[in-house]
Protein backbone atom coordinates (compact mmCIF):
# COMPACT_ATOMS: atom_id res chain seq x y z
CA UNK A 1 0.00 0.00 0.00
CA UNK A 2 1.22 3.48 -0.83
CA UNK A 3 -1.19 6.29 0.00
CA UNK A 4 -0.78 9.90 -1.08
CA UNK A 5 -2.78 12.09 1.30
CA UNK A 6 -3.51 15.78 0.86
CA UNK A 7 -5.68 18.39 2.52
CA UNK A 8 -6.37 22.01 1.53
CA UNK A 9 -9.60 22.58 3.47
CA UNK A 10 -7.95 24.91 5.99
CA UNK A 11 -5.09 27.43 5.74
CA UNK A 12 -2.69 24.45 5.77
CA UNK A 13 -1.51 22.98 2.47
CA UNK A 14 -0.46 19.55 3.60
CA UNK A 15 0.75 16.42 1.77
CA UNK A 16 2.00 13.05 3.02
CA UNK A 17 2.99 9.60 1.77
CA UNK A 18 2.08 6.53 3.82
CA UNK A 19 3.32 3.05 3.01
CA UNK A 20 0.68 1.21 5.05
CA UNK A 21 2.86 1.12 8.13
CA UNK A 22 4.32 4.56 8.48
CA UNK A 23 4.33 8.07 7.09
CA UNK A 24 7.43 8.10 4.88
CA UNK A 25 7.42 11.75 3.80
CA UNK A 26 5.32 14.83 4.47
CA UNK A 27 5.07 18.56 3.91
CA UNK A 28 2.92 21.22 5.58
CA UNK A 29 2.75 24.92 4.78
CA UNK A 30 0.30 27.38 6.28
CA UNK A 31 -0.75 30.02 3.76
CA UNK A 32 -4.47 30.61 3.30
CA UNK A 33 -4.10 32.44 0.01
CA UNK A 34 -1.88 30.26 -2.14
CA UNK A 35 -3.34 26.75 -2.06
CA UNK A 36 -3.43 26.60 -5.84
CA UNK A 37 0.23 27.45 -6.17
CA UNK A 38 1.62 25.43 -3.28
CA UNK A 39 -0.08 22.06 -3.56
CA UNK A 40 1.54 20.49 -6.62
CA UNK A 41 5.11 21.55 -5.80
CA UNK A 42 4.49 20.05 -2.33
CA UNK A 43 3.40 16.74 -3.88
CA UNK A 44 6.51 16.82 -6.05
CA UNK A 45 8.74 17.51 -3.03
CA UNK A 46 7.22 14.75 -0.92
CA UNK A 47 7.64 12.20 -3.71
CA UNK A 48 11.24 13.32 -4.27
CA UNK A 49 11.96 12.98 -0.57
CA UNK A 50 10.66 9.41 -0.63
CA UNK A 51 12.46 8.77 -3.94
CA UNK A 52 9.22 7.61 -5.50
CA UNK A 53 7.22 8.50 -8.57
CA UNK A 54 3.54 9.32 -8.46
CA UNK A 55 2.65 6.17 -10.41
CA UNK A 56 3.82 4.06 -7.46
CA UNK A 57 0.85 5.34 -5.45
CA UNK A 58 -1.99 2.81 -4.89
CA UNK A 59 -4.58 5.21 -3.46
CA UNK A 60 -5.27 8.89 -2.88
CA UNK A 61 -6.65 10.25 0.40
CA UNK A 62 -8.23 13.71 0.28
CA UNK A 63 -9.49 15.91 3.09
CA UNK A 64 -13.12 16.70 2.22
CA UNK A 65 -13.48 19.59 4.62
CA UNK A 66 -15.53 21.26 5.88
CA UNK A 67 -13.54 24.31 4.85
CA UNK A 68 -13.63 27.55 2.87
CA UNK A 69 -14.62 26.44 -0.61
CA UNK A 70 -11.98 27.80 -2.92
CA UNK A 71 -9.07 26.19 -1.11
CA UNK A 72 -11.00 23.00 -0.42
CA UNK A 73 -11.64 22.48 -4.13
CA UNK A 74 -7.92 22.73 -4.99
CA UNK A 75 -7.20 19.57 -3.02
CA UNK A 76 -10.30 17.68 -4.11
CA UNK A 77 -9.81 18.51 -7.81
CA UNK A 78 -6.17 17.49 -7.58
CA UNK A 79 -7.06 14.22 -5.84
CA UNK A 80 -9.85 13.42 -8.33
CA UNK A 81 -7.60 14.05 -11.31
CA UNK A 82 -4.73 12.00 -9.87
CA UNK A 83 -7.23 9.19 -9.39
CA UNK A 84 -8.34 9.48 -13.01
CA UNK A 85 -4.83 9.62 -14.45
CA UNK A 86 -3.42 6.82 -12.30
CA UNK A 87 -6.51 4.62 -12.21
CA UNK A 88 -6.40 4.35 -8.42
CA UNK A 89 -9.17 4.88 -5.85
CA UNK A 90 -9.66 8.28 -4.19
CA UNK A 91 -10.81 8.16 -0.56
CA UNK A 92 -12.40 11.04 1.31
CA UNK A 93 -11.66 11.74 4.96
CA UNK A 94 -13.34 14.46 6.99
CA UNK A 95 -10.73 17.11 7.75
CA UNK A 96 -11.98 17.43 11.33
CA UNK A 97 -11.37 13.68 11.78
CA UNK A 98 -7.75 14.19 10.76
CA UNK A 99 -7.34 16.85 13.44
CA UNK A 100 -9.07 14.62 15.99
CA UNK A 101 -6.74 11.73 15.16
CA UNK A 102 -3.69 13.97 15.58
CA UNK A 103 -5.03 15.21 18.94
CA UNK A 104 -4.52 11.67 20.28
CA UNK A 105 -7.05 11.96 23.11
CA UNK A 106 -8.91 9.14 24.86
CA UNK A 107 -11.58 11.42 26.34
CA UNK A 108 -14.46 13.52 24.91
CA UNK A 109 -13.34 16.69 23.15
CA UNK A 110 -14.19 19.12 20.36
CA UNK A 111 -12.51 19.91 17.05
CA UNK A 112 -13.08 23.38 15.60
CA UNK A 113 -11.57 25.03 12.52
CA UNK A 114 -11.93 28.60 11.33
CA UNK A 115 -14.93 28.98 9.02
CA UNK A 116 -14.33 32.77 8.64
CA UNK A 117 -17.30 35.15 8.89
CA UNK A 118 -16.95 34.78 12.68
CA UNK A 119 -18.01 31.12 12.55
CA UNK A 120 -16.34 27.77 13.16
CA UNK A 121 -16.63 24.36 11.55
CA UNK A 122 -16.85 21.92 14.40
CA UNK A 123 -17.77 18.43 15.68
CA UNK A 124 -17.70 16.57 19.00
CA UNK A 125 -15.67 13.40 19.55
CA UNK A 126 -15.80 10.62 22.18
CA UNK A 127 -12.12 9.98 21.55
CA UNK A 128 -9.61 10.52 18.73
CA UNK A 129 -11.21 7.91 16.48
CA UNK A 130 -14.89 8.36 17.28
CA UNK A 131 -16.90 11.34 16.04
CA UNK A 132 -20.24 11.89 17.84
CA UNK A 133 -21.81 14.65 15.71
CA UNK A 134 -21.98 15.62 12.05
CA UNK A 135 -19.67 18.48 11.12
CA UNK A 136 -21.52 21.77 11.47
CA UNK A 137 -20.90 25.49 11.00
CA UNK A 138 -21.93 27.88 13.76
CA UNK A 139 -21.07 31.04 15.65
CA UNK A 140 -18.92 30.12 18.66
CA UNK A 141 -21.30 31.84 21.10
CA UNK A 142 -24.22 29.75 19.81
CA UNK A 143 -22.53 26.42 20.65
CA UNK A 144 -20.98 27.44 23.96
CA UNK A 145 -23.32 25.16 25.92
CA UNK A 146 -22.69 22.14 23.69
CA UNK A 147 -18.91 22.38 24.09
CA UNK A 148 -18.78 23.61 27.70
CA UNK A 149 -16.05 22.02 29.79
CA UNK A 150 -14.57 20.03 26.89
CA UNK A 151 -11.00 20.27 25.70
CA UNK A 152 -10.78 21.52 22.12
CA UNK A 153 -8.26 21.45 19.28
CA UNK A 154 -7.90 23.29 15.98
CA UNK A 155 -7.44 26.88 14.85
CA UNK A 156 -11.15 27.60 15.34
CA UNK A 157 -10.93 26.65 19.00
CA UNK A 158 -7.73 28.63 19.55
CA UNK A 159 -9.31 31.66 17.88
CA UNK A 160 -12.28 31.84 20.29
CA UNK A 161 -10.99 31.22 23.84
CA UNK A 162 -14.26 32.61 25.22
CA UNK A 163 -16.10 29.56 23.90
CA UNK A 164 -13.16 27.14 24.03
CA UNK A 165 -11.17 27.99 27.20
CA UNK A 166 -9.47 24.59 27.13
CA UNK A 167 -8.23 24.90 23.52
CA UNK A 168 -4.82 23.50 22.69
CA UNK A 169 -2.68 22.04 19.87
CA UNK A 170 -2.78 20.75 17.21
CA UNK A 171 -3.77 23.98 15.51
CA UNK A 172 -3.63 22.73 11.91
CA UNK A 173 -4.57 19.49 10.21
CA UNK A 174 -1.72 17.40 8.82
CA UNK A 175 -1.91 15.06 5.84
CA UNK A 176 0.29 12.72 7.87
CA UNK A 177 -2.55 12.28 10.38
CA UNK A 178 -5.09 11.99 7.58
CA UNK A 179 -3.01 9.28 5.88
CA UNK A 180 -2.47 7.35 9.12
CA UNK A 181 -6.19 7.43 9.90
CA UNK A 182 -7.08 6.31 6.38
CA UNK A 183 -4.46 3.53 6.41
CA UNK A 184 -5.84 2.28 9.75
CA UNK A 185 -9.43 2.29 8.46
CA UNK A 186 -8.56 0.66 5.14
CA UNK A 187 -6.52 -2.05 6.93
CA UNK A 188 -9.58 -2.71 9.10
CA UNK A 189 -11.65 -3.20 5.94
CA UNK A 190 -13.62 -0.03 6.46
CA UNK A 191 -15.11 1.82 3.47
CA UNK A 192 -14.09 5.45 3.21
CA UNK A 193 -16.54 7.98 1.77
CA UNK A 194 -16.27 9.35 -1.76
CA UNK A 195 -14.19 12.52 -1.98
CA UNK A 196 -17.17 14.90 -2.10
CA UNK A 197 -16.74 18.34 -0.54
CA UNK A 198 -18.43 19.19 2.75
CA UNK A 199 -19.44 22.77 2.04
CA UNK A 200 -22.07 23.02 4.83
CA UNK A 201 -23.16 26.39 3.48
CA UNK A 202 -25.27 27.14 0.47
CA UNK A 203 -23.54 29.21 -2.18
CA UNK A 204 -23.99 32.96 -1.92
CA UNK A 205 -26.41 33.34 -4.78
CA UNK A 206 -25.30 36.86 -5.47
CA UNK A 207 -24.72 37.74 -9.08
CA UNK A 208 -21.86 40.20 -8.83
CA UNK A 209 -22.17 43.51 -10.62
CA UNK A 210 -20.70 43.14 -14.10
CA UNK A 211 -20.87 39.44 -13.49
CA UNK A 212 -19.20 38.11 -16.60
CA UNK A 213 -16.86 40.97 -17.30
CA UNK A 214 -13.37 39.55 -17.53
CA UNK A 215 -11.96 41.79 -20.23
CA UNK A 216 -8.93 43.59 -18.82
CA UNK A 217 -9.17 47.37 -18.77
CA UNK B 1 -0.48 14.44 -39.72
CA UNK B 2 0.57 12.20 -36.85
CA UNK B 3 3.55 14.39 -35.88
CA UNK B 4 1.37 17.40 -35.10
CA UNK B 5 1.04 18.00 -31.34
CA UNK B 6 -1.82 16.17 -29.61
CA UNK B 7 -3.07 18.44 -26.81
CA UNK B 8 -5.91 18.31 -24.29
CA UNK B 9 -7.31 21.66 -23.19
CA UNK B 10 -9.32 22.55 -20.08
CA UNK B 11 -11.51 25.65 -19.76
CA UNK B 12 -13.31 26.75 -16.57
CA UNK B 13 -13.17 30.56 -16.66
CA UNK B 14 -16.93 31.00 -16.33
CA UNK B 15 -19.89 28.61 -16.30
CA UNK B 16 -18.83 26.02 -18.89
CA UNK B 17 -16.63 23.07 -17.97
CA UNK B 18 -14.91 22.49 -21.30
CA UNK B 19 -12.44 19.78 -22.26
CA UNK B 20 -11.21 19.58 -25.83
CA UNK B 21 -8.66 17.51 -27.71
CA UNK B 22 -6.90 18.70 -30.86
CA UNK B 23 -4.10 17.46 -33.07
CA UNK B 24 -2.38 20.52 -34.48
CA UNK B 25 -5.21 22.44 -36.10
CA UNK B 26 -7.58 19.47 -36.25
CA UNK B 27 -10.46 19.22 -33.79
CA UNK B 28 -10.79 15.72 -32.30
CA UNK B 29 -13.15 16.34 -29.38
CA UNK B 30 -15.08 19.18 -27.76
CA UNK B 31 -16.83 18.06 -24.56
CA UNK B 32 -18.71 20.71 -22.59
CA UNK B 33 -20.75 20.50 -19.40
CA UNK B 34 -22.62 23.69 -18.66
CA UNK B 35 -24.08 24.94 -15.39
CA UNK B 36 -26.06 27.63 -17.22
CA UNK B 37 -29.41 26.20 -16.06
CA UNK B 38 -28.37 26.57 -12.44
CA UNK B 39 -27.61 30.26 -13.04
CA UNK B 40 -30.70 31.06 -15.10
CA UNK B 41 -32.93 31.83 -12.13
CA UNK B 42 -30.40 34.36 -10.82
CA UNK B 43 -30.19 36.15 -14.16
CA UNK B 44 -26.44 35.79 -14.26
CA UNK B 45 -23.51 33.58 -13.46
CA UNK B 46 -23.09 32.94 -9.73
CA UNK B 47 -19.36 32.29 -9.23
CA UNK B 48 -19.71 29.83 -6.35
CA UNK B 49 -22.36 27.82 -8.20
CA UNK B 50 -20.08 27.69 -11.25
CA UNK B 51 -17.07 26.57 -9.21
CA UNK B 52 -19.01 23.78 -7.51
CA UNK B 53 -20.27 22.58 -10.88
CA UNK B 54 -16.74 22.56 -12.37
CA UNK B 55 -15.48 20.28 -9.59
CA UNK B 56 -18.34 17.83 -10.18
CA UNK B 57 -18.11 17.84 -13.96
CA UNK B 58 -14.36 17.80 -14.54
CA UNK B 59 -13.42 14.12 -14.40
CA UNK B 60 -16.44 12.89 -16.41
CA UNK B 61 -15.84 15.62 -19.01
CA UNK B 62 -12.15 14.69 -19.42
CA UNK B 63 -13.22 11.06 -19.82
CA UNK B 64 -15.82 11.98 -22.43
CA UNK B 65 -13.37 14.12 -24.42
CA UNK B 66 -10.76 11.36 -24.60
CA UNK B 67 -13.36 8.80 -25.69
CA UNK B 68 -14.76 11.18 -28.30
CA UNK B 69 -11.24 11.84 -29.62
CA UNK B 70 -10.38 8.16 -29.61
CA UNK B 71 -6.98 8.80 -28.09
CA UNK B 72 -5.24 7.61 -24.96
CA UNK B 73 -4.09 10.08 -22.32
CA UNK B 74 -0.61 8.55 -22.62
CA UNK B 75 -0.29 9.80 -26.20
CA UNK B 76 -0.91 13.46 -25.35
CA UNK B 77 1.95 15.89 -26.00
CA UNK B 78 0.73 18.44 -23.51
CA UNK B 79 -2.08 19.69 -21.29
CA UNK B 80 -3.31 23.26 -21.74
CA UNK B 81 -5.55 25.16 -19.37
CA UNK B 82 -7.11 28.61 -19.14
CA UNK B 83 -4.99 30.45 -16.55
CA UNK B 84 -7.07 33.65 -16.92
CA UNK B 85 -8.78 36.00 -17.24
CA UNK B 86 -12.06 34.85 -15.68
CA UNK B 87 -13.74 34.12 -12.36
CA UNK B 88 -10.93 33.41 -9.89
CA UNK B 89 -12.51 30.47 -8.07
CA UNK B 90 -13.75 28.87 -11.27
CA UNK B 91 -10.37 29.21 -13.00
CA UNK B 92 -8.66 27.60 -10.02
CA UNK B 93 -10.66 24.37 -10.41
CA UNK B 94 -9.49 23.97 -14.00
CA UNK B 95 -5.90 24.92 -13.20
CA UNK B 96 -5.83 22.39 -10.34
CA UNK B 97 -7.16 19.65 -12.60
CA UNK B 98 -4.77 20.47 -15.45
CA UNK B 99 -1.74 20.56 -13.19
CA UNK B 100 -2.62 17.25 -11.55
CA UNK B 101 -3.33 15.63 -14.91
CA UNK B 102 -0.13 16.88 -16.55
CA UNK B 103 1.95 15.92 -13.52
CA UNK B 104 0.45 12.44 -13.22
CA UNK B 105 0.91 11.77 -16.94
CA UNK B 106 4.38 13.32 -17.09
CA UNK B 107 3.34 15.85 -19.75
CA UNK B 108 4.18 19.55 -20.11
CA UNK B 109 1.60 22.05 -18.82
CA UNK B 110 0.59 25.21 -20.66
CA UNK B 111 -1.35 27.88 -18.80
CA UNK B 112 -2.89 29.98 -21.58
CA UNK B 113 -4.93 33.16 -22.01
CA UNK B 114 -8.68 32.79 -22.45
CA UNK B 115 -8.95 35.62 -24.99
CA UNK B 116 -6.07 34.37 -27.14
CA UNK B 117 -7.78 30.95 -27.09
CA UNK B 118 -11.00 32.51 -28.43
CA UNK B 119 -8.97 33.76 -31.40
CA UNK B 120 -6.88 30.61 -31.90
CA UNK B 121 -9.92 28.31 -32.03
CA UNK B 122 -10.58 29.50 -35.57
CA UNK B 123 -7.59 27.42 -36.69
CA UNK B 124 -9.75 24.35 -36.08
CA UNK B 125 -12.32 25.70 -38.52
CA UNK B 126 -10.44 27.60 -41.19
CA UNK B 127 -6.81 26.46 -40.87
CA UNK B 128 -3.78 28.44 -39.67
CA UNK B 129 -4.52 32.00 -38.59
CA UNK B 130 -3.42 34.64 -41.06
CA UNK B 131 -0.72 36.83 -39.54
CA UNK B 132 -1.74 39.43 -38.68
CA UNK B 133 -5.38 38.85 -37.78
CA UNK B 134 -7.81 41.36 -36.31
CA UNK B 135 -10.16 39.74 -33.81
CA UNK B 136 -13.48 40.97 -32.47
CA UNK B 137 -14.34 39.04 -29.30
CA UNK B 138 -17.89 39.50 -28.09
CA UNK B 139 -19.64 37.58 -25.33
CA UNK B 140 -21.25 38.05 -21.95
CA UNK B 141 -17.76 38.69 -20.60
CA UNK B 142 -15.85 40.28 -23.43
CA UNK B 143 -16.13 42.99 -26.02
CA UNK B 144 -12.68 43.62 -27.35
CA UNK B 145 -10.88 44.31 -30.53
CA UNK B 146 -7.48 42.62 -30.61
CA UNK B 147 -4.69 42.51 -33.14
CA UNK B 148 -2.38 39.51 -33.27
CA UNK B 149 0.64 38.85 -35.43
CA UNK B 150 1.51 35.61 -33.60
CA UNK B 151 -1.13 34.13 -31.34
CA UNK B 152 1.50 32.52 -29.06
CA UNK B 153 3.46 35.70 -28.42
CA UNK B 154 1.88 38.89 -29.70
CA UNK B 155 -1.68 39.94 -28.94
CA UNK B 156 -2.33 43.64 -28.56
CA UNK B 157 -5.52 45.36 -27.41
CA UNK B 158 -6.94 47.87 -29.88
CA UNK B 159 -10.20 48.61 -28.07
CA UNK B 160 -12.59 47.27 -25.47
CA UNK B 161 -15.88 48.06 -23.83
CA UNK B 162 -15.75 50.88 -21.32
CA UNK B 163 -18.79 49.55 -19.42
CA UNK B 164 -20.94 46.48 -20.22
CA UNK B 165 -19.95 43.58 -22.43
CA UNK B 166 -22.09 43.15 -25.55
CA UNK B 167 -23.55 39.83 -24.34
CA UNK B 168 -24.36 41.41 -21.01
CA UNK B 169 -26.49 44.00 -22.77
CA UNK B 170 -28.39 41.19 -24.52
CA UNK B 171 -28.97 39.48 -21.15
CA UNK B 172 -30.20 42.67 -19.50
CA UNK B 173 -32.59 43.62 -22.29
CA UNK B 174 -33.93 40.05 -22.36
CA UNK B 175 -34.58 40.38 -18.63
CA UNK B 176 -36.45 43.67 -19.12
CA UNK B 177 -38.54 41.97 -21.82
CA UNK B 178 -39.09 38.95 -19.52
CA UNK B 179 -37.48 36.59 -22.02
CA UNK B 180 -35.20 34.76 -19.56
CA UNK B 181 -31.47 34.09 -19.43
CA UNK B 182 -29.27 33.91 -21.45
CA UNK B 183 -30.63 36.70 -23.61
CA UNK B 184 -28.60 36.37 -26.81
CA UNK B 185 -30.32 33.47 -28.59
CA UNK B 186 -33.86 34.52 -27.70
CA UNK B 187 -33.40 38.14 -28.81
CA UNK B 188 -31.83 36.88 -32.04
CA UNK B 189 -34.92 34.73 -32.60
CA UNK B 190 -37.47 37.51 -31.98
CA UNK B 191 -35.39 39.98 -33.98
CA UNK B 192 -35.73 37.88 -37.13
CA UNK B 193 -39.43 38.76 -37.19
CA UNK B 194 -38.95 42.39 -36.23
CA UNK B 195 -37.98 45.61 -37.98
CA UNK B 196 -34.43 46.75 -37.16
CA UNK B 197 -35.31 50.31 -38.16
CA UNK B 198 -38.53 50.50 -36.12
CA UNK B 199 -36.92 52.35 -33.21
CA UNK B 200 -33.79 54.53 -33.46
CA UNK B 201 -31.72 53.42 -30.47
CA UNK B 202 -28.39 55.20 -29.81
CA UNK B 203 -25.04 53.98 -31.15
CA UNK B 204 -22.55 54.31 -28.29
CA UNK B 205 -19.15 55.96 -28.71
CA UNK B 206 -19.60 56.72 -32.40
CA UNK B 207 -19.13 60.47 -32.25
CA UNK B 208 -16.20 62.10 -34.06
CA UNK B 209 -14.31 62.71 -30.80
CA UNK B 210 -15.01 59.27 -29.28
CA UNK B 211 -12.28 56.64 -29.11
CA UNK B 212 -12.35 54.85 -32.45
CA UNK B 213 -12.15 51.26 -31.25
CA UNK B 214 -13.75 51.30 -27.79
CA UNK B 215 -17.33 50.25 -27.12
CA UNK B 216 -20.06 51.32 -24.75
CA UNK B 217 -23.37 49.51 -24.33
CA UNK B 218 -24.55 50.95 -21.05
CA UNK B 219 -26.27 53.99 -22.60
CA UNK B 220 -28.01 51.79 -25.17
CA UNK B 221 -29.19 49.44 -22.45
CA UNK B 222 -30.68 52.32 -20.48
CA UNK B 223 -32.32 53.81 -23.58
CA UNK B 224 -33.98 50.51 -24.49
CA UNK B 225 -35.16 49.90 -20.93
CA UNK B 226 -36.62 53.44 -20.72
CA UNK B 227 -38.40 52.99 -24.05
CA UNK B 228 -39.96 49.73 -22.87
CA UNK B 229 -40.99 51.20 -19.52
CA UNK B 230 -42.59 54.21 -21.23
CA UNK B 231 -44.68 51.87 -23.39
CA UNK B 232 -45.77 49.90 -20.33
CA UNK B 233 -46.53 53.08 -18.37
CA UNK B 234 -48.75 54.24 -21.26
CA UNK B 235 -50.60 50.93 -21.08
CA UNK B 236 -49.46 49.99 -24.57
CA UNK B 237 -48.24 46.59 -25.65
CA UNK B 238 -44.46 46.31 -26.03
CA UNK B 239 -43.56 45.24 -29.59
CA UNK B 240 -41.04 42.59 -28.51
CA UNK B 241 -39.97 41.72 -32.05
CA UNK B 242 -39.29 45.30 -33.13
CA UNK B 243 -37.55 46.17 -29.85
CA UNK B 244 -35.36 43.06 -30.20
CA UNK B 245 -34.50 43.81 -33.82
CA UNK B 246 -33.79 47.51 -33.23
CA UNK B 247 -31.71 46.87 -30.11
CA UNK B 248 -29.75 44.09 -31.79
CA UNK B 249 -29.13 46.28 -34.82
CA UNK B 250 -27.71 49.04 -32.61
CA UNK B 251 -25.26 46.56 -31.05
CA UNK B 252 -24.06 44.82 -34.19
CA UNK B 253 -23.91 48.04 -36.21
CA UNK B 254 -21.35 49.50 -33.80
CA UNK B 255 -19.41 46.24 -33.43
CA UNK B 256 -18.98 45.64 -37.15
CA UNK B 257 -18.41 49.29 -38.04
CA UNK B 258 -15.54 49.59 -35.54
CA UNK B 259 -14.03 46.21 -36.40
CA UNK B 260 -13.94 46.97 -40.12
CA UNK B 261 -12.55 50.42 -39.46
CA UNK B 262 -9.76 48.94 -37.31
CA UNK B 263 -8.85 46.53 -40.12
CA UNK B 264 -8.70 49.35 -42.65
CA UNK B 265 -6.71 51.69 -40.36
CA UNK B 266 -4.17 48.99 -39.54
CA UNK B 267 -3.91 47.51 -43.00
CA UNK B 268 -5.18 44.11 -41.90
CA UNK B 269 -7.18 42.09 -44.40
CA UNK B 270 -8.51 39.33 -42.10
CA UNK B 271 -11.13 39.72 -39.39
CA UNK B 272 -12.12 36.91 -37.06
CA UNK B 273 -15.12 37.12 -34.75
CA UNK B 274 -15.34 34.94 -31.65
CA UNK B 275 -17.14 34.72 -28.31
CA UNK B 276 -20.72 33.72 -27.62
CA UNK B 277 -22.26 36.74 -29.37
CA UNK B 278 -20.56 35.59 -32.61
CA UNK B 279 -23.42 33.08 -32.78
CA UNK B 280 -25.78 36.01 -33.41
CA UNK B 281 -27.15 35.66 -36.93
CA UNK B 282 -27.44 39.39 -37.59
CA UNK B 283 -23.87 40.03 -36.43
CA UNK B 284 -22.62 37.39 -38.85
CA UNK B 285 -24.67 38.73 -41.75
CA UNK B 286 -23.76 42.38 -41.25
CA UNK B 287 -20.08 41.58 -40.69
CA UNK B 288 -20.06 39.54 -43.90
CA UNK B 289 -21.67 42.38 -45.83
CA UNK B 290 -19.32 45.06 -44.52
CA UNK B 291 -16.17 42.93 -44.84
CA UNK B 292 -17.01 42.11 -48.43
CA UNK B 293 -17.51 45.78 -49.21
CA UNK B 294 -14.12 46.57 -47.65
CA UNK B 295 -12.20 43.68 -49.22
CA UNK B 296 -11.65 41.95 -45.87
CA UNK B 297 -11.80 38.16 -45.41
CA UNK B 298 -14.14 37.30 -42.54
CA UNK B 299 -13.53 34.19 -40.42
CA UNK B 300 -16.17 33.14 -37.89
CA UNK B 301 -16.01 29.67 -36.34
CA UNK B 302 -19.19 27.64 -35.92
CA UNK B 303 -21.24 28.76 -32.88
CA UNK B 304 -20.18 25.86 -30.65
CA UNK B 305 -16.54 26.89 -31.03
CA UNK B 306 -17.37 30.56 -30.38
CA UNK B 307 -18.77 30.02 -26.90
CA UNK B 308 -16.37 29.01 -24.12
CA UNK B 309 -15.03 25.50 -24.70
CA UNK B 310 -11.98 23.33 -24.10
CA UNK B 311 -11.12 22.90 -27.78
CA UNK B 312 -10.07 26.55 -28.05
CA UNK B 313 -7.68 26.07 -25.13
CA UNK B 314 -6.31 22.89 -26.72
CA UNK B 315 -5.91 24.76 -30.03
CA UNK B 316 -3.75 27.42 -28.41
CA UNK B 317 -1.87 24.78 -26.40
CA UNK B 318 -1.07 22.89 -29.60
CA UNK B 319 0.25 26.10 -31.13
CA UNK B 320 2.43 26.64 -28.03
CA UNK B 321 3.89 23.14 -28.49
CA UNK B 322 4.32 23.60 -32.25
CA UNK B 323 6.18 26.88 -31.75
CA UNK B 324 8.31 25.57 -28.89
CA UNK B 325 6.99 27.96 -26.28
CA UNK B 326 8.10 27.36 -22.70
CA UNK B 327 5.82 25.20 -20.56
CA UNK B 328 4.34 26.57 -17.32
CA UNK B 329 5.70 25.71 -13.87
CA UNK B 330 3.96 23.41 -11.37
CA UNK B 331 3.14 26.41 -9.19
CA UNK B 332 1.04 27.94 -12.00
CA UNK B 333 -1.87 29.78 -10.44
CA UNK B 334 -5.11 31.16 -11.77
CA UNK B 335 -4.93 34.87 -12.62
CA UNK B 336 -8.40 36.38 -12.83
CA UNK B 337 -7.03 39.49 -14.54
CA UNK B 338 -4.33 37.94 -16.73
CA UNK B 339 -3.51 40.69 -19.26
CA UNK B 340 -4.56 40.02 -22.84
CA UNK B 341 -0.97 40.77 -23.85
CA UNK B 342 0.17 37.53 -22.14
CA UNK B 343 -0.96 34.69 -24.46
CA UNK B 344 0.45 32.18 -21.98
CA UNK B 345 2.18 31.94 -18.61
CA UNK B 346 5.66 30.54 -19.26
CA UNK B 347 7.65 29.01 -16.42
CA UNK B 348 10.31 31.14 -14.81
CA UNK B 349 13.02 28.54 -15.38
CA UNK B 350 12.94 29.14 -19.11
CA UNK B 351 13.41 32.62 -20.51
CA UNK B 352 10.45 33.72 -22.59
CA UNK B 353 11.24 33.03 -26.24
CA UNK B 354 11.07 36.24 -28.23
CA UNK B 355 11.15 35.56 -31.91
CA UNK B 356 9.17 38.40 -33.28
CA UNK B 357 9.40 37.36 -36.88
CA UNK B 358 6.34 39.48 -37.40
CA UNK B 359 7.58 42.46 -35.46
CA UNK B 360 5.00 45.05 -36.34
CA UNK B 361 4.91 48.78 -36.20
CA UNK B 362 1.64 50.24 -35.04
CA UNK B 363 1.02 51.96 -38.34
CA UNK B 364 1.47 49.49 -41.14
CA UNK B 365 1.61 45.76 -40.73
CA UNK B 366 2.49 44.93 -44.27
CA UNK B 367 5.40 47.22 -45.04
ZN1 LIG C 1 -14.97 33.59 -23.28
Amino acid sequence: MLLLALDTATPAVTVALHDGTDVIASSSQVDARRHGELLLPAVDRVLAEARLRLDAVTGIVAGIGPGPYTGLRVGLMTADTFGLALGVPVHGVCTLDGLAYAADLEQPFVVATDARRKEVYWARYADSRTRLTDPAVDRPADIAEQVAGLPAVGAGALLYPGTFPKAHEPEHVSAAALASLAAEKLAAGEELPAPRPLYLRRPDAQVPKNYKVVTPK
Amino acid sequence: MPDEPLVLGIETSCDETGVGVVRGTTLLADAVASSVDEHARFGGVVPEVASRAHLEAMVPTIDRALKEAGVSARDLDGIAVTAGPGLAGALLVGVSAAKAYAYALGKPLYGVNHLASHICVDQLEHGPLPEPTMALLVSGGHSSLLLSSDITSDVRPMGATIDDAAGEAFDKIARVLNLGFPGGPVIDRYAREGDPDAIAFPRGLTGPRDPAYDFSFSGLKTAVARWIEAKRAAGEEVPVRDVSASFQEAVVDVLTRKAVRACKDQGVDHLMIGGGVAANSRLRALAQERCEAAGIRLRVPRPKLCTDNGAMVAALGAEMVARNRAASDWDLSADSSLPVTDPHVPGRGHPHVHDHVHEVSKENLYS
